[in-house]
């Protein structure tokens, strides 16, 4: 008789237990680098999106969410391995995280093609956002030209006529170039492209010097920006012909290394730890207090992924299986963004606003950047019109 | 004219700094017949060991001093761990065992200093810049570097040919097993020469902080130029160390600085540039291939064989 009923109410638990589906956090494929050369930059990604996600109790919009990080140590190989294991072992079918455009050029074409949505909060190669455009993908960071064209526009209105340029040689560096030349109209006196991965730029300096032109615009991030910026000042440059950069190159972690190298020079972010909204003020509190640390531009970019899914998790009430309408929830960007107004393009790319910031000393002595002024309002990138998305 | 002039300047600076990476490597390599991959590492060590000194005491001599003492240290310690286990074996063995120590230096690294690149800074006495060319100041500091790898040249010079311990380094180099036969403690001359090696790869990485960025795998870039640099010089071989390191330094200075405009006469300027640059970044490849094919050994390689 006990054994019977125990049967029986085993029997009852098994038919009528609600469907594992409803209980189970929905899955989430961070691949972002944290180890090797640039791991600072997939560390300030995580580290904000985690954060996001720790203010909710492990919850994303109120939907328990189980975050799944892989290093993908900067190496193409590895990122692909890692989206595989995670759509085939784990079912997850939404990912984020990828910082580098060669790996995300390669690793997120079979997370489309295998039904996942993919939210970009780094890289963004011009295929993505023009004619490999896709519904499943966003980029909730920037197209890769955006802050170039902005130091174009900016560079252009502070009347430099002979401009020096400077980039790595390769292709996120020649776009670079292309996207600074898109708004910039004066003489180039000068392009050089570097190795990447190079240390030493004295030759490049001796010859830039002897160019002799009015300002110097270069795109060197990670290490590479370090080295130019300390060597660009030892080789008594930086009072003579002011420099120019996108944000890459004055992140919290290249400040504290190149010193008063950076101090002063202006820089082009979409976003500021300064910029003066409600969204903002709470995160660079929170995410200072939680790491001991300064966010960075990469940080602010993790930490709006997170917000971006939390409010497209909201809206559908955790349902990822109705895909069009969590794609719909996340093209109406229904969140309080750090960099305060934040639209989604055709493309599902960034309409936002540039800034130019300076790097200056705080008053603990360490080095920061603070806004001075706007290249761009409501910035839209150059490749929308050719993506098809929208115009079906 | 005085850029060209400053140009040579900056290819002396970078071949001396390959050179004290060089001289150990080609010493361990000639000597003991090891491939030490992990050489690039004890640079780093060097590195981030001033770097750490620097922050505390403030004074640079120390730091260097500091990243030299480091670097023999960490040496010292994987030649009596791991390296002596290693001369007897093949050469496969070696890379495997030192390509393992790469990643293990990485990763200890980045559990001492943590992730973020750290700051080392020149110290004012050695800041700023020289005019030694009327409207072009060069930098002070790397005025010293050529001073400081230069001393350490003649240094090694006197080392190697004037003193006891030079005539073994010579004899081992030409005959390894004659010179243990001869009654030479092998284990006391290797264990030295490897420190030897560490301490200038260590000197070289403190002297590098200031003008590169202290990050991990700051090594490896380094060690490819400084591989190359051996090969060219002939292994087991200070002068031809010594001659290669200059060479490289030249040729990838100077490549760097005329290849794209040399280019730009017979080529469009936005080709040029980009073909200019890719071809001078594999200029000291194409270097060593030239140098493979005419003299093997290298230009100026020990005796015996």
């Amino acid at each position: 008789m006990t054994r019977n009923t125990l049967l029986g109410a085993l029997l009852a638990l098994v038919l009528f237990a609600p469907p594992a589906t409803a209980s189970e956090p929905v899955k989430i494929g961070m691949i972002t680098t944290l180890s090797g050369g640039g791991s600072s930059l997939g560390i300030d990604v995580r580290d904000g999106f985690m954060l996001a996600v720790e203010e909710g109790d492990g919850r994303l919009g109120g939907i328990p969410v189980e975050v799944l990080v892989e290093d993908d140590a900067r190496n193409v190989g590895r990122s692909i391995q890692a989206a595989q294991r995670m759509m085939q072992r784990e079912q997850v079918e939404i990912f984020t995280g990828i910082i580098w455009s060669n790996l995300a050029l390669a690793a997120v074409p079979r997370v489309l093609d295998n039904g996942g949505v993919f939210i970009s909060a780094n890289a963004g190669p011009a295929e993505f956002a023009g004619e490999d455009c896709h519904a499943s993908y966003f980029n909730v960071a920037w197209q890769n030209d955006n802050l170039h064209e902005a130091m174009g526009q900016h560079v252009k209105d502070e009347g430099h006529e002979n401009v020096y340029l400077v980039a790595p040689n390769y292709p996120a560096g020649r776009d670079a170039l292309a996207g600074f030349k898109r708004f910039y109209d004066g003489n180039i006196v000068g392009e050089v492209y570097t190795s990447l991965g190079q240390q030493d730029y004295a030759s490049e300096l001796a010859t830039l010097r002897n160019a002799d032109p009015d300002a110097v615009f270069f795109f060197l991030p990670g290490g590479m920006g370090i080295n130019f910026l300390r060597q660009y000042q030892q080789a008594g440059l930086k009072e003579r012909i002011p420099l120019y950069g996108p944000a890459f190159s004055f992140d919290e972690g290249i400040l504290s290394a190149a010193g008063d190298a950076a101090l002063g020079v202006q820089n082009t972010s979409q976003w500021s730890a300064d910029l003066d909204n409600a969204a903002n003020r709470h995160f660079v509190k929170a995410f200072q207090e939680r790491y001991d640390r300064r966010p960075s531009l990469y940080a602010s970019q993790g930490y709006d992924a997170a917000r971006l899914l939390a409010s497209a998790l909201a809206n559908v009430n955790g349902d990822i299986a109705d895909r069009d309408a969590l794609l719909d929830a996340l093209r109406k960007a229904d969140f309080d963004s750090v960099r305060g107004e934040f639209l989604f393009n055709s493309n599902q790319h960034p309409i936002q606003d540039i800034h130019v910031r300076e790097v200056f000393r705080t008053e603990d002595g360490t080095l920061s950047n603070r806004v001075v002024s706007r290249a761009f309002s409501a910035h839209e990138d150059a490749y929308a019109a050719n993506c098809h998305l929208g115009n079906d | 004219m005085l850029l060209f002039l400053e140009q040579v300047l900056n290819g002396l600076q970078f071949g001396v700094m390959l050179f004290m990476l060089a001289a150990g490597l080609t010493l361990i390599f000639g000597i003991m017949g090891l491939i030490n991959l992990a050489h690039g590492s004890l640079y780093m060590v060097g590195a981030f060991a001033a770097a750490s000194v620097l922050a505390v005491t403030g004074s640079f001599l120390l730091a260097v001093l500091g990243g030299m003492v480091a670097a023999g240290l960490a040496g010292l310690l994987i030649e009596s761990a791991i390296m002596r286990r290693l001369y007897a074996r093949g050469h496969l063995d070696q890379v495997l065992a030192t390509f393992g120590l790469i990643l293990f230096f990485n990763e200890f690294v980045r559990m001492v200093w943590g992730p973020r690149p750290l700051y080392l800074d020149i110290p004012s006495w050695l800041a700023g810049t020289v005019e030694i060319f009327p409207g072009a100041g060069y930098p002070l500091y790397r005025l010293a570097i050529i001073a400081v790898g230069l001393a350490i040249a003649a240094g090694l010079w006197w080392l190697v040919q004037r003193t006891r311990l030079g005539m073994l380094l010579r004899a081992g180099a030409a005959d390894r097993e004659m010179v243990a036969a001869l009654g030479v403690n092998t284990t006391r001359l290797y264990a030295g020469v490897f420190v030897l090696g560490a301490v200038l790869a260590g000197l070289a990485g403190a002297l590098a902080g200031p003008l590169f960025t202290v990050e991990v795998g700051m090594g490896e870039h380094i060690l490819i130029q400084t591989f190359v640099v051996i090969v060219i010089g002939g292994i087991g071989s200070i002068r031809g160390a010594l001659v290669g390191a200059l060479l490289v330094g030249m040729v990838d200075t100077l490549g760097r600085a005329y290849l794209p405009s040399l280019l730009r006469l017979v080529a469009e300027p936005a080709t040029a540039d980009g073909v200019g640059s890719a071809l001078a970044s594999m200029l000291i490849f194409v270097l060593m291939a030239a140098v493979l094919i005419w003299r093997p050994r290298g230009l100026l390689p020990a005796h015996g064989h």
